[in-house]
């Protein structure tokens, strides 16, 4: 019995006329975005000239300057950002990593043997992630403190795989109920054990959906902000956290540098956000929503 | 060892077995701290003391309670919520309305309008401070043009928190889009050509067979952004601080203020669970509706 899908349903057509309003539309929209990339390949002058400029000399002065200062002796210096883009990547892979490998594991028992309270299991994950942030970090920040975990990477990625869990849970949990069991059976039939279904039969039709699962939680860490402010050091900092303090500078707010810095962090959220496309709608929803 | 293995691998326990690695770890670094933090609400504590905790009972839940400043930012917290989601819902349904006709370049136009609810907290705060920022600002020179003053949004209470529900709105609008255009996208077509043969007026046809469609998805919606502003955090601390003065503290900037610049542990601990309170509220009227949903579908 398979579930009959109305995945690609034929909308309507409307033609270029829509394609001018929508566009204009979209274009307003995302006009705060195009501003910083803008903002991030122009001069100090530029930047702050008045009236705004929308036609300048592209420099990439900014982008170099997110790395390395130069000092009144003419040393270059690194800003320290490299480390905190390393830190930013290495977190927040570590973390979603083993919140889904847990994560795939736990979902594929609670859609195939589900257990005595079930759905009670499923709530209480859900409500571990939909809990204000500032509810668990003042126990967490305590706890980091007494073991010596505050400050280091093992600490921040065990925190970050617990965020992403219940994330990774619920999303793999409505990916496993929309595959027909059938095919595990007749597979189990043919002599098959439980672990070549898992491994032969399910995870391959569920590739798609595992790599949203992946790519969406690898987003949420990397605009996790909370968190690492509280719990990251000097040498774990990840990149929110080195943007929060450029704002927060002594002498005026540098924005030229400000949006190099969220340019380059922008980038692969573009990109993954396009390929995301057709997977948002569950995954901002964790899963709660399937269509 | 091989005992143990195969009562472990006994078919009976395969649902426990997969389950457990990730009780265990939510239990280490979620549900243990919170019990921890529970336990702490009922004794006196300072983090920032080295003096042992001394119990206190029910007084913290009792100041708490009684405290004004805490009704206030409940006040300003519900002020944001209130305003953020209705407009997130309003300008939503405008974008789905907009995008549930099929037409050329529809997936890359969508892309500009879905990027905002994908990007940090800490980045649109940055763009929405910048966007009003007195003396160069987008904002305040389009104003500046016509009176001929710079203007600082956020030097008044009103203001700010105007500056804060557009920036939230702008980025979770989206959200509200994409739950609706589903709803839309699932009303059949032949109830559209139904309504044509009775000519329907548009109004009509909008309220008998396209909002039939979409009310659960909207309440979901509707529900989940409640729950999500709520807790907002980043985007207050980015783009005012809470300022000016403390108008614009929600909650969440205020538990982080107890906490974290006061340090006042025992008092942030009770007032965390008085959210926890709220929240597991919400998440279980959130989760009636997506199975009753599920249920009908």
């Amino acid at each position: 019995m398979f579930a009959t899908k109305k995945k690609n349903r034929a909308l309507r057509e409307a033609g270029w006329g829509r394609t001018l309003v929508a566009g204009f539309i979209g274009l307003i929209y995302f006009s705060p975005v195009l501003w910083i990339v803008m903002t991030a390949f122009k001069t100090r002058q530029d930047a702050l000239a008045t009236p705004p400029k929308l036609f300048f000399e592209p420099t990439l002065d900014n982008f170099v300057r997110v790395f390395y200062r130069v000092t009144t002796d003419g040393d270059q210096l690194s800003t320290g950002m490299g480390l905190y883009f390393f830190n930013s990547i290495f977190i927040a892979g570590a973390g979603v990593l083993l919140a889904v490998v847990i994560g795939t594991l736990a979902a594929y028992g609670f859609s195939r043997y589900p257990l005595r309270g079930n759905d009670t299991y499923l709530f209480v994950i859900l409500t571990t992630r939909m809990l204000p942030p500032i509810v668990v970090i003042v126990p967490i920040f305590l706890m980091f403190r007494v073991t010596g975990l505050s400050g280091g990477y093992i600490g921040i990625i065990l925190l970050y795989a617990m965020f992403n869990l219940a994330f990774s849970v619920w999303m793999m949990k409505s990916f496993f109920d929309e595959l027909s069991a059938d095919v595990e059976d007749a597979a189990r039939l043919d002599g098959a054990n439980d672990l070549a279904v898992f491994f032969k039969i399910c995870l391959p039709q569920l590739k798609a959906g595992l790599a949203a699962t992946v790519v969406f939680a690898l987003i949420l860490t990397w605009n996790e902000f909370l968190f690492a402010l509280l719990l990251t050091g000097s040498d774990t900092r990840t990149v929110p956290v080195a943007m929060a303090r450029a704002m927060g500078g002594q002498l005026g707010v540098d924005w030229g540098l400000l949006a190099a810095i969220i340019t380059l962090f922008l980038v692969p959220v573009f990109a993954v956000t396009y390929m995301l496309q057709n997977h948002l709608l569950r995954g901002v929803t964790f899963g709660t929503v399937k269509k | 060892m091989t005992n143990f293995l195969q009562w472990l691998m006994d078919p009976k326990r395969r649902g426990a077995l997969l389950v457990t690695p990730a009780i265990v770890l939510l239990f280490v670094m979620n549900i243990f701290p919170l019990m921890w933090s529970f336990g702490l609400s009922f004794f006196h504590y300072k983090a920032s003391s080295m003096k042992p905790p001394r119990f206190a009972g029910l007084y913290y839940y009792e100041k708490v309670l009684s405290d004004p400043v805490v009704w206030e930012r409940f006040q300003t917290t519900a002020v944001i919520v209130t305003a953020s989601v209705l407009m997130q819902m309003v300008i939503g349904f405008g974008l789905a309305l907009l995008f549930a006709k099929k037409f050329p370049l529809r997936r890359e136009i969508m892309m500009l309008v879905l990027t905002p609810m994908m990007l940090s907290f800490v980045a649109v705060g940055v763009f929405f401070k910048l966007f009003y920022e007195p003396t160069f600002g987008l904002l305040s020179q389009a104003m500046m043009y016509f009176t001929g003053e710079p203007f600082g949004l956020l030097a008044t209470q009103a203001g700010a928190i105007f500056g804060i529900v557009f920036a939230d709105a702008w980025m979770w609008s989206p959200f509200v889009m994409l739950l609706v255009l589903a709803g839309l996208v699932s009303v059949p077509d032949y109830l559209y050509e139904a309504a044509e043969v009775d000519r329907a007026t548009p109004w009509q046809r909008f309220k008998t067979v396209t909002f039939p469609y979409v009310k659960g998805l909207l309440l979901l919606a509707l529900l989940f952004r409640t729950i999500e502003t709520f807790k907002l955090f980043d985007v207050v601390y980015i783009i005012t601080n809470g300022g000016p003065g403390t108008s614009t503290e929600t909650i969440a900037v205020y538990v982080y203020r107890v906490a974290f610049q006061f340090f006042k542990t025992s008092q942030s601990s009770a007032l965390s669970y008085i959210l926890l309170f709220v929240v597991i509220v919400l998440t279980n009227l959130y989760l009636y509706f997506v199975n009753r949903r599920e249920r009908e579908a």
